[in-house]
């Protein structure tokens, strides 16, 4: 530790730190741009210089190490001066298109200006104009702005691991871009536009929406993936108008995914906004009241003859509701997994990302199997490239062979016989596993969509328990979870009785199915009676006997489990549209139309139940450590396992759920990313 | 297509007598660092155009390669294409007439060398091509060869000691398709002081 | 008390010989090397230390403190000499001499420098422009390879040296000593943020030194004939032999390596010609290369050319290039030009220099028209005081020096240059306008 006196403020920091990070710890501020805590140093703003005893010209604080006993000035005239001439530069060739710059109210450069800048320009020369660069459809830019901090290449190069933003020429004619205009193939793009800190980056789908002092800014949960990203939502007037991220340490430090950033522009597009009754083979519009009569007049079959699914967006409240609903019929005919991966509920960390997001840092080895991280969970990806920057770090793959992860890798094989070799500890890789102190694995929810995914997952966990991975002090074992509505259904036993196979092939005679909007149901019998409950006329819908229109992440105060299994709150941003309603309530209605009425009638009361009955809910959005104490697995025999290769998730990374399905913006990116290849084509 | 005939390639690879030219080069890096080789190859990009289509340019896919040679990503060799000021990022002419025109060079005339240039090349200024295709013009910054100023540096070689009508003289024979031996044009001694050294009159050598 | 033929380091300096090993041989070069290398590296750095000799490239950093910096402890991580050719500055052309002309007394100083910092291998990294000169560098290079005086076993002492010569390509802040390594590794020259140091953390992230050419070739003449020799030229502190290239608006322009601390006037009359017109039309010097202040005739007339001298009027002995001009010169484009120079030539990264330089080049560039009010020449000092001292490197300092000598001997100049351009655009406003 070094004693460092700011302003005559003692501290103790850390031998090491920067100038900056002992200012920060006296609580005394500086300013800065280029410096970002996330980002390697660049030290070239030089907005943050201050005085240092005995220097003879001030240091840049965010890149002078602290020695013990320094004293260092942060208010002397000296400092004032270099700050209002840093500023003084920085304006004289920065437009002064405030009023029609989106990033006006939240801008470093504006607020900077005002506190430390000078009153007037001095300035009488041309201003510099500087092209505008391409960098696809989510990025807009306005380089006339940029003040050329880098930012933006360092978190390219070093956050996303897309090396494709650069500084190209020099001096004043230095520019960032792309160099050959191409749109920026990183799904982690949209930070850009927060990382930086000035007008430069903006949204594209933002442009001229709103002023930020106009939004109301309400916290929730990004569910378009299973990080479970903390994010803001901003709204005005009842409607969506931005997602940012929040900073949370321990899942998304402060980036977020594009698709959950962007994507919510499909919030308002195909929307359940009413309910609707099948009447002679044609859904037609209905009222609650008569689309709670068809129900009660359909849902009459014994329990055993009754069923319900609940998909990969449904929150904890109405799948604990509808679970309770269907046990109140008699049915215990329950399956959350609808996309078919083969999950063993029978222990919880069966189904976790155990190791914990922030764990991998920690790690030293890393198996994926089945998975492409980087495109499944972008933010999470971010965290284990990372780790592999900081070096020590082997990552060994099976699955798709030349998968672009944003870090080196060895590719092991694709399939069953790779699987086999690493779990007898016959492939070469176990070594670099069992040299390993703390070795884990990732296997990929979707690996286990197919015909073997139970063995896949038995021996998914003997090749954890059999290279080490699973300690009385470290858990190796993870799952990777595909959406925020996966892993609450599992912790709430959402799984019994039929499967959903059965279920969908005429073994119950009624049906209810929650938040899996895009489920294809166009095999099920007629015979078999069903209730869609959602919120996107996607695939489910076409096949519906009634529609009961719910609410999405956005329009509803819910709980939501992450990949981890951390329990996360996210808060209603803005109402359900139409005649939608939040999703435990209507099902609150429908178990009174059917007369038995649920025994909460406030969300409170639900929770209140809900933590009882699973005491998993009832430790908040902290995650305890995780660890391994008994390593038998799930079950399932080792020959049965076939060689065939493992698949990802099929389409591309835009367009994955009913909400980016119908997102605009998420459809342009879809077009924009496969142009290359359709140019090879022509 | 450029104004003289130099059309942006669709693809670049390196030919034989640069592949040989790059193994020693990047020999000379420690294993993993061969980065450092970017700035060569960038010139062996640069001649292979020369060779190739007698315009001494690195285009885009010239980067390209250098980036897949040496493990980079392509943006990195972009930056460094366009930070160094010797790297002609568009077509040139068959002659790169390069004028000093920093201080110690426009002290003794550069202003000269640059008319001379105009007129006699058929270049109406800096960054300005030839009809003809023969002479780009540029003005570059010292190029440490003061004590023989005015310097007009063609390619890679300094002609030294200028004035209107040396110059005129240069490109003229240029156009002829002579090359004048580079160095003083007024006979000196390299940079000994006109008329003979003041110093080193008495040394033991040769 | 001129330096004698006897004296001189660099006999080729003119090339009038060969440049090969053959002639460097005769001329003294490559003698008793052995016996230096086995005399060690304590013993060399304490030699170059006693010697008084300081860095030859514009700072004047003492050299033997400089290479003892480097670690003593081997490790795991190789050492670098970095051998600083880019010569770039304005009004520079010695190391060009040193590299066509002595190659040989470069090539053998590395070896030795290498000793002493315990460094098996050195890059030499020649500006792009010279060409032709790093072709001779590395025909030198490759002479020496082949007589075994430098590679394995180098001279026969055990100690195994490699040297390559790496090219620019157009850039004169890669002169600057971790620029220049940014570039070696094959990235932009830009500075690298200090602490960490090159001898810390340099090349490839191992310890490193950077030293300019000249300073490195005249080791091995001072091992030679000894420390006190080398020390016995110039005042104290600013000890040694020095190559001067005198140029401008003198009869004979030229470099010669001479004894530290001569009288400037002396400098410029014994070896170049004079001042065009005699020393009475002289109007001012850049002492050291563009970036030094320049001084008016007054100071001229009695100033001496080492460090301290320069120092104490405000301007550096920098690299020795001594810029003449007489009174025709107009002192205000000739600074304006070098703005320009400094502009085209920074790097971009920091805020005062990208902004700041052209800011200044711009406001110079009116200053020859005198299309300014008078205030403004306080705003141009006040720019430049802005950019001073605000920056990860000294290019920005080096840029805005000339701008504030020029005001601090010659604003006089610059208020009639205004007020002219008033007193016409006054009397002649429509047809101005009407110009435009």
């Amino acid at each position: 530790m070094a004693k460092v006196t700011i302003d005559g403020i003692e501290v103790e920091v850390p031998n090491g730190a920067s100038v900056l990070q002992a200012c920060e710890a006296a609580g005394v501020e500086i300013p800065r741009f280029c410096y970002h805590e996330r980002l390697s140093v660049a030290g070239n703003c030089r907005m943050c210089l201050v005085e240092v005893e005995k220097a003879p010209k001030p240091v840049a604080s965010c890149a002078f190490p602290v020695a013990d006993g320094m004293k260092v000035f942060t208010d002397t005239e000296m400092v004032r001066r270099a700050r209002r001439g840093v500023m003084e530069f920085l304006l004289i060739n920065h437009p002064l298109d405030c009023p029609i710059c989106d990033q006006g109210g939240e801008c470093d450069l504006q607020d900077q200006a005002m506190a430390y800048g000078g009153g007037a320009s001095r300035y009488k020369e041309e201003k510099r104009v500087v092209k505008d660069k391409y960098m696809g459809p989510l990025v807009k830019t306005i380089m006339t702005r940029c003040i050329q901090c880098t930012r933006c290449i360092r978190f390219a190069t070093e956050v996303a691991g897309t090396a494709e933003l650069g500084a190209t020429n020099r001096g004043e004619h230095m520019e960032v871009g792309t160099y050959v205009e191409k749109a920026l193939t990183s799904e982690l793009s949209g930070n850009l536009i927060d990382i930086c800190p000035v007008g430069a980056l903006t949204s594209r789908p933002y442009a001229f929406v709103s002023r930020p002092w106009e939004l109301r800014k309400t916290d929730g949960i990004d569910v378009l993936d299973a990080t479970g990203t903390n994010i803001r939502i901003d709204t005005r007037s009842g409607e969506v108008l931005r997602i940012l991220p929040r900073i949370n340490e321990d899942v998304n430090e402060e980036w977020l995914a594009d698709r959950g950033r962007f994507a919510f522009d499909g919030l308002k597009r195909k929307r359940l906004d009413r309910p609707w009754v099948r009447q002679g083979g044609k859904l037609v519009p209905a009222t609650w009241q008569q689309a709670f009569d068809a129900i009660a007049a359909g849902f009459t079959a014994p329990g055993a003859k009754l069923g319900a699914l609940a998909g990969e967006l449904a929150d904890v409240e109405s799948v604990l509701a509808l679970k309770e609903l269907m046990a109140s019929l008699g049915s215990s005919n329950l399956d959350c997994r609808t996309d078919g991966a083969a999950l063993d509920i029978s222990r919880r960390d069966f189904y976790s990302f155990n190791t914990s997001i922030a764990g991998i840092e920690e790690a030293d080895a890393l198996l994926i199997i089945g998975s492409n991280p980087r495109t499944e969970a972008p933010v999470l990806n971010a965290r284990i490239r990372k780790r592999v920057i900081a070096g020590g770090f082997p990552v060994g793959v099976v699955g798709p062979h030349g998968m672009d992860l944003t870090y080196g890798h060895d590719w092991l094989g694709e399939g069953g016989a790779t699987l086999r070799a690493l779990a007898s500890g016959a492939h070469r890789f176990c070594e670099v596993l069992r040299n390993a102190k703390k070795p884990m694995l990732i296997l990929g929810r979707n690996a286990l969509a197919r015909a073997d995914g139970a063995t896949l997952l038995a021996v998914a966990w003997q090749i954890a328990a059999f290279n080490g991975m699973l300690k009385p002090d470290w858990h190796g074992f993870n799952l990777l979870h595909r959406f925020g509505g996966q892993h609450g259904a599992l912790d709430l036993g959402f799984v019994s009785g039929l499967p959903m196979a059965q279920m969908l092939n005429g073994g119950v005679d009624a049906l209810w199915v929650l938040g899996a909007d895009g489920l294809d149901l166009s095999g099920v019998p007629a015979s078999t009676f069903v209730v869609i409950q959602g919120h996107h006329g996607d695939a489910a819908a076409a096949r519906a006997d009634v529609i009961l229109p719910g609410a999405a992440y956005t329009e509803k105060d819910a709980a939501w489990v992450n990949t981890e299994g951390r329990v996360q709150l996210g808060f209603q941003a803005v109402s359900p549209p139409g005649e939608a309603r939040e999703d435990w309530k209507v099902l609150r209605a429908a178990s009174a139309a059917l007369g038995k009425p649920l025994p909460y009638d406030t969300l409170e009361a639900l929770r209140a139940r809900l933590v009882v009955d699973y005491p998993v809910f009832a430790q908040g959005d902290a995650l305890p450590r995780s660890v391994c104490t008994d390593t038998a697995g799930p079950a399932g025999d080792i020959s049965g396992l076939r060689d065939d290769a493992l698949g990802l998730p099929a389409g591309n990374y835009w367009q994955q759920d009913p909400i980016s399905r119908a997102s605009e913006t998420m459809a342009e990116c879809a077009r924009t990313y496969a142009a290359p290849a359709a140019l090879a084509a022509e | 297509m450029t104004a003289h005939g130099h059309a942006e390639p669709t693809s670049f690879a390196f030919d034989d007598e640069s592949n040989a030219a790059i193994e020693t080069i990047v020999a000379r890096y420690p294993a993993g660092k061969q980065a450092s080789a970017v700035i060569p190859l960038l010139y062996i990009v640069q001649k292979q155009m020369k060779r190739m289509t007698d315009s001494a340019w690195v285009p885009r896919v010239g980067m390209d390669a250098v980036a897949a040679r040496l493990g980079m990503a392509p943006i990195r060799v972009y930056e460094v294409a366009t930070f160094y000021f010797m790297f002609n990022t568009k077509p040139i002419g068959r002659f790169h007439l390069q004028v000093c025109g920093t201080t110690p060079c426009w002290l003794r005339g550069s202003d000269a060398v640059l008319k001379a240039c105009k007129d006699a090349g058929g270049l109406k200024g800096y960054g300005d091509t030839s009809a003809d295709g023969n002479f780009t013009l540029s003005e570059v910054e010292c190029l440490g060869g003061c004590v023989n100023a005015p310097i007009l540096a063609v390619d890679d070689d300094y002609y030294e000691d200028l004035d209107y009508e040396s110059t005129v003289k240069l490109i003229e024979a240029l156009k002829r398709g002579e090359r004048p031996a580079p160095g003083s044009v007024i006979g000196r001694q390299t940079s000994a002081p006109v008329g003979g050294p003041t110093t080193l009159l008495d040394v033991a050598g040769e | 008390m001129a330096l004698s033929d006897k004296d001189r380091i660099f006999t080729n300096l003119y090339g009038v010989q060969h440049w090969g090993l053959e002639a460097a041989r005769k001329r003294g070069n490559w003698d008793g090397t052995k016996d230096i290398v086995l005399k060690g590296r304590d013993w060399i750095i304490e030699e170059v230390k006693n010697s008084g000799l300081r860095g030859r490239g514009g700072a004047g950093f003492p050299t033997g403190m400089k290479w003892s910096f480097m670690p003593k402890q081997a490790s795991d991580r190789p050492h670098y000499l970095v051998v600083n050719s880019d010569e770039s500055e304005p009004g520079t052309c010695k190391d060009r001499d040193i590299l066509r002309h002595d190659p040989h007394t470069l090539i053998e100083g590395c070896l030795i420098a290498g000793v002493a910092m315990g460094a098996n291998a050195g890059y030499i990294y020649v500006r792009g422009e010279y060409y032709n000169e790093h072709l001779i560098l590395q025909a030198a290079i490759d002479e020496a390879y082949a007589a075994g005086l430098i590679g394995r076993n180098a001279c026969g002492t055990g100690f195994d040296f490699d040297l390559y010569v790496h090219r620019g390509a157009g850039a004169y802040i890669c002169g600057e000593e971790t620029a220049l390594i940014e570039s070696l590794e094959g990235k932009k020259g830009m500075p690298r943020l200090k602490p960490p140091f090159p001898a810390a953390v340099g090349l490839y992230g191992c310890p490193s030194t950077v030293n300019n050419v000249e300073t490195i070739a005249v080791v091995p003449t001072i091992l030679r004939r000894g420390a006190p020799w080398f020390a016995g030229f110039g005042r104290p502190r600013n000890s040694g032999t020095k190559i001067f290239c005198i140029q401008g608006h003198v009869n004979k322009p030229c470099n010669v390596e001479e004894e530290m601390s001569i009288p400037m006037r002396e400098l410029i009359e014994k070896h170049a010609g004079g001042v065009r017109g005699g020393w009475d039309n002289l109007l001012a010097v850049i002492p050291g290369g563009s970036s030094t202040p320049m001084l008016p005739k007054s100071i001229c007339d009695d100033v001496l050319m080492d460090f301290d001298a320069l120092r104490d009027h405000k301007t550096g002995l920098g690299t020795a290039g001594v810029i003449v001009m007489d009174k025709s010169t107009d002192l205000i484009k000739a600074i304006a030009r070098l703005s320009k120079f400094y502009k085209h030539e920074s790097c971009g990264q920091c805020t005062p220099c990208r902004e700041g330089m052209g800011w200044v080049g711009r406001m110079m560039d009116r200053m020859v028209e005198g299309r300014a009010d008078v205030a403004e020449i306080d705003v141009l000092e006040q720019v430049t005081r802005q950019i001073e001292g605000h920056t990860i490197c000294a290019l920005a300092d080096g840029g805005v020096w000339p701008v504030q000598g020029l005001i601090r001997h010659f604003r006089p100049m610059m208020e009639e240059r205004i007020a002219a351009y008033k007193a016409r655009s006054a009397g002649a406003a429509p047809v101005a306008m009407a110009a435009e």
